[in-house]
């Protein structure tokens, strides 16, 4: 066999079998961002998916059960009661006003059921462009 | 001084324009004062930024509150320690310090060759000054770390105001790796700058390949040595800190940091085909080039916010300054590669399947695909919005799934590319060199196999570092006792002298192990547990052979947090081993908490225990233990991988011939014809 045939033969194998693996973990890993509003307008097939859903945690919303940690999240007007099941300890900076991220599907009363939650610390958070900043930093904008 | 740093930020700006306009003209009309004036203007743009670093670290250590960045970022009680680190806390920050770590190589780059390679150096300095001018932009009109703190007055204007005490650093910052990771990490984002400067530069002057690869060879080693250690810095404070029990979760700024050091290390490697061959020289400008741009990519990841991560930097508007900043870097790298690609034609083709060269293609093909499946992975979200209007994140099965195979396949090119030969391979070579590596390695991975060790990848991950190591340990092995023969020296130091005089070979050599010891600890994962319960005093829980006892909790106030601490005796076999004190911090200043776990590291495993909070029904404290097999063997092979870095980068000692009176056996000398007291001793500079 030619040698540009074999490192062709060899090139090939190694890259299709890592796209085949990477097809395979795209499937299933694969999570749909939504915001709150347009979670609430999902249907069928689209509510099964694996989502991700951004927002503020409502102050005095977060109550803490056995095996369960209930709270609501803000963002666009629209609020979305979660309920988090996961097995780790919830993040440092999940706390009231934080800018949460969870990750679950939404269960069939209207409840979304999180398996994960990240937390960004609403004191350390940055305005986004033409945004308002969430925090102390707000008023440290300068006209110098 | 943050009058005195805005100062020298715009002064540095000013240089640096200057730096890079003359540059151009200076390699336009070659007039020698041009030439001499840009390179200074170069090292004037570099000793201003310093200056403008220093003032910051001054105003943080000063308490001065009337500075926005600083009432953001430190506050009076923060120990001198962390007011250093509170310079790289927030974007501003941050920024500048990209700029002060670019100034140290840019500085020492222009100082080390101001009289060397003059065709070569004006449109380094130029490149250089290019990317100084781009980060200086932010430093000074974008995110200034010297803002006044302002507030809205009564007439609609900011009033100019300071503050009795800043908010405080953020917990998550306070830890002493947090002091060292981001320089190391940013020292090898900024560390790049230089092979990719030279090997622009080269392509545009049209210089001697084999020379730029040789100037800028130390540079990119010591930026790859930073950039594994930032890695390994941030994956242990990961583990340390966070309480997660993890230390790699393919979150998009971790990503960010692997996606440079991938493309290096396929560099670092390719580089020796074009060094030997005269192969690959399209292949290693452009990763040179990738390398940066993914550097600058992460940089923008990392600062834009544009892909959610768990590293609550920034969401901003300086995203859009880094779009346009790559898309420039991207245009200046093909126009000068199409200009100028007859400059890179290969020398030689590969000969034969089997040989040193085919392991460097495989080799460079591998991590190619692990840096395209870890960006795009990274880059899903943005991506799948753009092409199907549907935003989709991929997790951690993703990259596993294609990652560990790499890992693998990388792993067991460590141990049989360096062994096989150039050109082409002779199977008797193949199996002088590989035939009790491999015997050792099937006969260690059926040992491991009959402990009860059986997963699929870590079983295969076992098998193959033995292998590899074996093969490593054979080279030192035969190499010494050649040397061993002539001197009568200890087999240790015979080792060491071999390594000192083939430094890059032997030092390359001690990175593949430290590497080898990181595969063992990465396939440890495979067998963690993990248990969370409830924990009265006096209750016990069980993890492995460890019996953990809780045993009380109490309060202990510090100058900047109170500590809520847990009393946990652990026990092995009924007998007391040692006591942990995992714990949560709550900070005085903002009320932000932070969690410090208890980890009890051996070589065999780390029990890590974190105070998980209370219990809301009970209000008992709940405790998460994990039990990491060989978690130890990653952090070694860091400190491993490093020192080997440090030794190829060190200049090989010449062995020189001296004639000396040394014991000899009587008949050899004469049978050779030589001075009968006449024998070989090798004398070191």
């Amino acid at each position: 066999m030619k040698k540009q045939a074999k490192f062709g033969i060899g090139i090939g194998v190694i890259v299709i079998s890592l796209a085949s693996l990477a097809w395979l973990g795209y499937g299933e890993s694969k999570t749909y961002y939504h915001t709150i509003a347009e979670l609430q307008t999902l249907h069928g097939a689209d509510r099964s998916h694996r989502i991700r859903v951004g927002g503020t945690v409502a102050p005095g919303s977060i109550h803490r059960m056995t095996g369960r940690v209930d709270f609501v999240l803000e963002g666009e007007g629209k609020s979305l009661s979660v309920s988090y099941v996961g097995n780790d300890p919830l993040p440092d900076t999940f706390v009231d006003k934080a800018q949460a991220l969870v990750e679950g599907r939404p269960a069939a009363d209207g409840r979304f059921v999180a398996e994960v939650v990240q937390a960004k610390c609403a004191s350390k958070y940055e305005a986004a462009p033409g945004g308002t900043a969430t925090s102390s930093t707000e008023t440290q904008k300068s006209n110098m | 001084m943050d009058v005195f740093g805005s100062f020298a930020l715009i002064l540095a700006f000013i240089c640096a324009v200057y730096a890079f306009g003359g540059g151009i003209a200076a390699i336009l009309t070659r007039h020698p004062l041009l030439v001499k004036s840009t390179r200074q203007a170069g090292i004037a743009t570099c000793c201003l930024i310093f200056l403008a670093t220093f003032s910051l670290e001054y105003l943080f250590f000063s308490d001065n509150f009337s500075v926005a960045y600083v009432v953001a970022h430190s506050n009076r009680a923060l120990s001198t320690f962390y007011k250093i680190a509170a310079l790289w806390a927030g974007q501003e920050g941050s920024l500048l310090f990209w700029s002060f770590l670019l100034s140290i190589y840019v500085f020492s780059v222009l100082i080390a060759y101001r009289n060397k390679n003059g065709e070569l150096m004006p449109y380094v300095g130029v490149i250089l000054a290019g990317v100084q001018i781009f980060f200086l932009t932010l430093n000074n009109f974008v995110a200034s770390p010297f803002k006044a703190l302002a507030v809205p007055g009564a007439n609609g204007a900011m009033d100019l105001v300071a503050r009795a005490d800043g908010n405080g650093l953020t917990p998550l910052l306070q830890y002493p790796e947090m002091v060292i990771h981001p320089p190391n990490l940013y020292s090898g984002y900024t560390g790049f700058t230089i092979p990719f400067a030279f090997a622009l530069a080269a392509l545009l002057a049209r210089y001697p390949g084999e020379k730029w690869i040789h100037l800028t060879r130390k540079w990119t080693m010591i930026a790859w040595c930073f950039q594994t250690a930032g890695i390994l810095l941030g994956a242990h404070w990961a583990y340390a800190v966070l309480g997660w029990g993890g230390y790699w979760g393919w979150d998009p700024v971790e990503n960010a940091s692997l996606l440079p050091w991938l493309t290096g290390t396929a560099f670092l490697h390719s580089v020796m085909m074009q060094e030997k061959r005269g192969m690959m020289k399209v292949w290693n400008v452009w990763l040179v080039f990738s390398t940066f741009i993914l550097c600058i990519l992460g940089t923008f990841l990392t600062r834009s916010g544009v892909v959610s991560s768990v590293h609550a930097f920034a969401q901003s508007s300086i995203g859009s300054w880094f779009v346009g900043f790559l898309a420039v870097i991207f245009t200046v790298c093909l126009v000068a590669y199409l200009k100028n690609r007859d400059y890179l034609k290969s020398e030689n083709q590969l000969d034969a399947f089997v040989s040193r060269e085919s392991s460097f293609l495989f080799n460079n093909l591998i991590l190619l695909v692990s840096c395209i499946a870890v960006l795009s992975g990274t880059l899903f979200p943005v991506l799948s919005e753009w092409l199907s209007g549907s935003k989709i994140s991929v997790g951690a099965p993703f990259f596993n799934k294609v990652n560990i195979p790499i890992g693998l396949l990388l792993l067991f090119l460590t141990g049989v590319g360096p062994l096989l030969a150039w050109r082409k391979t002779s199977v008797e070579s193949l199996k002088r060199n590989f035939a009790w590596p491999l015997i050792i390695g099937v006969v260690g991975g059926s040992i491991i196999f009959a402990l009860g060790y059986r997963e699929f990848y870590s079983l295969i991950c076992f098998s193959l570092c033995i292998f590899v190591a074996a093969t490593i340990l054979m080279e030192f092995y035969r190499g010494a006792k050649v040397i061993r023969t002539r001197s009568d020296a200890s087999f240790l130091t015979s080792a060491i002298e071999l390594t000192m005089r083939n430094t890059r070979r032997y030092g390359g050599y001690i990175v593949h192990m430290g590497m080898v010891l990181v595969f063992i600890g990465l396939a440890g994962a495979a067998f963690n547990q993990n248990v969370q319960k409830e924990m009265p005093p006096g209750s016990s829980m069980q993890i492995g052979k460890y019996t953990l006892v809780m045993q009380n909790f109490d309060t202990k106030p510090e100058a900047n947090y109170t500590g809520y601490r847990l009393i946990v005796e652990v026990l092995v076999g009924g007998k007391p081993l040692m006591m942990l004190y995992p714990e949560k911090r709550v900070f005085d200043t903002n009320g932000e908490t932070g969690t410090m776990v208890a980890i009890y590291s051996t070589l065999r495993e780390d029990l890590y225990v974190v105070y998980a909070g209370q219990s809301p029904d009970t209000k008992l404290p709940v405790i998460h233990a994990y039990l990491n097999p060989l978690v130890k063997w990653i952090w070694f092979g860091g400190v491993i991988v490093v020192f080997g870095t440090l030794v190829a980068l060190m200049p090989n000692r010449r062995a020189v011939l001296v004639l000396s009176a040394a014991k000899q056996p009587a008949a050899e000398p004469l049978a050779r014809g030589l001075a009968p007291s006449a024998t070989y001793r090798e004398r070191h500079d």
